[in-house]
């Protein structure tokens, strides 16, 4: 049943109908509202988990690693210099092929400091090795938490996951969410069952140290797995999809592509203005087309260009930057049409927080038609 | 698609008189959207609120730049605000203030003033006016009933907190319903 809540509320929600059996988070905004909820619910007897104060994102995920490598399912959110903080144990995680689920209220990284939303932290992590999923509305935002945890515990991915959703943009925004009941999401989600873990009956280690006659295989299998986890995403979304009608089988889902020249490619809340946008265009005779990209690693390069096939211009809407390089997203992007001829453009866009208006589409749609990119979108040159 | 932009102070409650207002107009069968313009709050300094109407899932997530409806709580911000900035022909502005109006709304443009301060202080005890002011929105536009958004306070404050509210909203409704008769 469609309710109205805030994303961070329907993000504990979700959570706590994957029954996670410990949490452990530090309160950074605009995550907090999502730690508060499930403290209080673990509080209050509504979910039965371990909710492990910290002092630090660095512990919280520290602590989300022994409690994954004993076995249980665990859950953690985090956004910006919170996730900086985390950057080693974040390595560590997905090295010991941990399936931890983290949420991320995707929010710019200082300095200068900034509360507001881009992509930047969870992209910076983009090496680390877990799955990244970007929702564009509270409803994906909550749906691909069943998802994550679904492909994270496959016994063939065994690895972490962020569930990306925009700070601010969406979680504390106020919007219809179809929330699963509990029994529906145990029918999708069974029981974690997993196939090594930490016993004191039955010894065994967790990312020891690898030789140079060992380390390279081991990277060599961590890379193969998160590839091999597309298959693992495409049947959890499809089974979602048949489950309760909301099918996420897609890594990268098309709107007015079919005959699209001009094509904005793009993740996360922006893709709503986008295909607000793209509408208007429609009416006035652009043929003007979005791929949105719910899945940024494992990269869907083959569903991507396969998608963008036909197009004569691509746009990529960037709201993170590789400094010294271009955004991420156009990297990927690129490569992944190396070879095919069809030019890539790179917008970056809506970073710390500037508000991106469907102007500000029509601009970039503007601008790739005449051939013109690899810039910054709303700049104000008086203060440069 | 309509849009209703609230400026206020931080603390005089604009956030939530949005996302009250959204949950009522939800209830009422339409799809809503309502979220804040996030500065770095504190009391007293201007803050803004935005709430989407629509007949299908609201998409679009940037800011409310031409709004239908434009809520201001407090009169002493449009000197330092260009609150009516944007306001569509045909749309309907609600200021509370205390004094007849020294501004101009935009040509084509309904005011709606009402002393929602002394509707708090009276029935309330405090000088929080956005629960008046969504009494006013809701006789004003018909964007959501009255019986939603008493619902929508009954569900958000504690029994007794709720009612004062509800009562607050009530006459500042009747109080529109016979401005705009």
């Amino acid at each position: 049943m469609l309710e109205i809540t805030e994303g961070s509320m329907a993000v504990a929600d979700a959570v706590r109908l994957c029954r996670p059996q410990v949490v452990a988070a530090y309160p950074i905004t605009p995550q907090t509202h999502i730690v508060e909820a499930l403290a209080e619910m673990v509080a209050n007897g509504k979910l039965d988990a371990d909710y492990i104060t910290v002092e630090s994102e660095f512990s919280a995920l520290s602590a989300c690693l022994g409690a994954s490598a004993a076995g249980s399912r665990t859950y953690s959110a985090t956004t910006s210099q919170g996730l900086a903080l985390m950057f080693e144990v974040c390595f560590n995680v997905a090295g010991m092929r941990l399936p931890i689920i983290m949420t991320i209220a995707n929010r710019a990284l200082g300095a200068p400091l900034s509360i507001w939303n881009d992509q930047q932290d969870s992209i910076s992590l983009r090496d680390s090795g877990w799955l990244q999923f970007y929702a564009e509305d509270n409803q994906e935002a909550t749906d691909l938490h069943y998802i994550a945890y679904r492909v994270a515990e496959n016994p063939a991915v065994q690895l972490p996951a962020f569930v990306c959703f925009d700070g601010f943009i969406l979680s504390h925004t106020y919007e219809p969410v179809d929330m699963l009941s509990q029994a529906d999401a145990d029918r999708y989600l069974p029981k974690y069952a997993p196939t090594e873990r930490l016993d004191a009956a039955d010894p065994i280690s967790f990312g020891m140290y690898a030789t140079p006659e060992y380390y390279l295989e081991f990277r060599y299998e961590t890379d193969k797995a998160l590839k091999e986890a597309k298959s693992a995403i495409h049947a959890a979304g499809k089974e979602f999809g048949e489950m309760f009608g909301r099918d996420y089988s897609a890594m990268v889902e098309g709107y007015q592509l079919e005959d699209a020249e001009t094509v904005i490619v793009a993740m996360g809340s922006i893709c709503g203005t986008v295909k607000d946008t793209i509408d208007e265009l429609r009416k006035e005779g652009k043929k003007v087309g979005l791929l949105k990209i719910r899945v940024f690693r494992p990269f869907p390069s083959e569903d991507l260009a396969k998608a963008l096939k036909g197009a004569k211009h691509v746009a990529v809407l960037d709201k993170n930057i590789s400094l010294g390089a271009k955004g991420a997203v156009a990297l990927e992007v690129k490569d992944a049409l190396y070879g095919s001829g069809i030019p890539v453009y790179d917008y970056i866009i809506g970073l710390g927080g500037r508000d991106v208006q469907k102007k500000d589409i029509r601009e970039v749609v503007a601008l790739a038609e005449k051939g013109k990119g690899d810039q910054f979108i709303g700049l104000r040159k008086e203060v440069l | 698609m309509r849009e209703l932009r609230i400026h206020g102070r931080g603390g005089q409650g604009s956030v939530t008189a949005a996302e009250l207002i959204a949950v009522a107009a939800f209830k009422g069968g339409v799809f809503s959207q309502a979220f804040p313009a996030f500065g770095v709050e504190r009391r007293g300094a201007p803050v803004q609120a935005f709430v989407r109407f629509d007949d299908r899932k609201v998409r679009l997530r940037s800011q409310v730049y031409e709004p239908d409806y434009i809520i201001v709580q407090d009169s002493t911000l449009i000197k330092d605000v260009n609150v009516f900035s944007g306001v569509k022909k045909g749309g309907i502005v609600i200021v509370n203030t205390e004094k007849a109006p020294d501004y101009k709304v935009p040509d084509g443009v309904r005011l709606i003033t009402i002393n929602a301060t002394s509707i708090a202080l009276k029935v309330i005890g405090l000088p929080i006016t956005n629960t008046s002011l969504m009494g006013a929105f809701a006789a004003a536009t018909g964007e959501i009933k009255f019986d939603a958004l008493k619902n929508a306070l009954m569900h958000r404050f504690p029994k007794e907190l709720a009612e004062k509210n509800i009562e607050a909203a009530r006459q500042a409704f009747e109080y529109v319903k016979a401005e705009v008769a």
